[in-house]
């Protein structure tokens, strides 16, 4: 049981600390002028040349690998319904981390996500 | 206005491409390691899972998808708040069982048909909050 809800932590915060630290980069990087092929490069060029980045790819190769092993522990009905939980600690590190101004509608919505997403996981 | 409007349906858009690309990615991704089989956790097991996956047609598909998720993703994140994408994303739990239904005849329990309604609800939401509200570089929130 232990092992199983340090699994889901690692999971949860690596996937949820990675995302924000690529957001977090690519807020930097700036939006790309336009959505055509060559500024699309350009954007990526940038993008791969942020620190931020780079700290949020490992960060979500170690959340996989958490995901993996805790598959190999439990069924998939038990795994993703738990971990839809990340949407709420995801929100939370949007609020806290990025600044970002989550509304109630904006909180109403993640919860219902949250619920429907563990709903629909769980079969 | 007219850039709110704008910033709005770009996100859309881009929100659109990374649940199609997910799902097409992992719905190939699927197809591929069926197709190679169950892989054994030994050093010459995981040497063989590795020739035949990239070998496989199916897998690169799978690739080519998955990329596509990552670059609409970066894009997204690079105007609209993590937040507002994340979520949004979650539509794509709701798609698959939509496609199940329709294309693969499955059958879907009551349980699974409330948590779609709740994620359509829940996205409806978070759909007509602001999509940005934070400075993005170098640009002052309105």
């Amino acid at each position: 049981m232990m092992r199983v809800i340090l699994a889901l932590t690692v999971l949860i915060l690596g996937s949820t600390g990675g995302e924000i630290a690529i957001t977090h980069g690519m807020k930097a990087t700036g939006e790309p002028a336009r959505l055509r092929p060559l500024e699309l490069l350009q954007f990526l060029g940038r993008a791969m040349r942020n620190g931020w980045f780079w700290a949020g790819v490992p960060l979500m190769a170690l959340s996989f690998y958490s995901l993996l092993i805790l598959l190999s522990w439990e069924p998939i009905s038990l795994v993703i319904p738990a971990s839809a939980l990340s949407y709420v600690v995801g929100t939370l590190g949007a609020k806290y981390i990025l600044g970002e101004q989550i509304s109630t509608a904006r909180w109403a919505g993640v919860l219902l996500v949250c619920a429907g997403v563990a709903l629909v996981a769980a079969g | 206005m007219a850039s709110e409007r704008r910033l709005r349906i770009k996100t859309l858009v881009m929100v659109l491409a990374m649940v199609v690309c997910a799902n097409a990615g992992d719905l190939m991704l699927k197809r591929g390691m069926s197709q190679i089989g169950a892989v054994r956790l030994t050093p010459s097991g995981l040497a063989q899972a590795f020739r035949l996956t990239v070998a496989s047609g199916t897998i690169w598909i799978a690739i080519f998808f998955l990329t596509g998720f990552m670059l609409s993703y970066m894009t997204v994140l690079s105007w609209a708040d993590y937040s507002y994408v994340m979520p949004a994303g979650a539509f794509g739990y709701a798609l698959l069982t939509l496609l199940a239904v329709v294309f693969l005849h499955e059958s879907v329990s009551p349980r699974r048909w409330f948590g779609v309604v709740l994620i359509c609800v829940g996205v409806l939401l978070v759909g007509q909050t602001k999509p940005r509200t934070t400075a993005v570089a170098g640009e002052a929130v309105a």
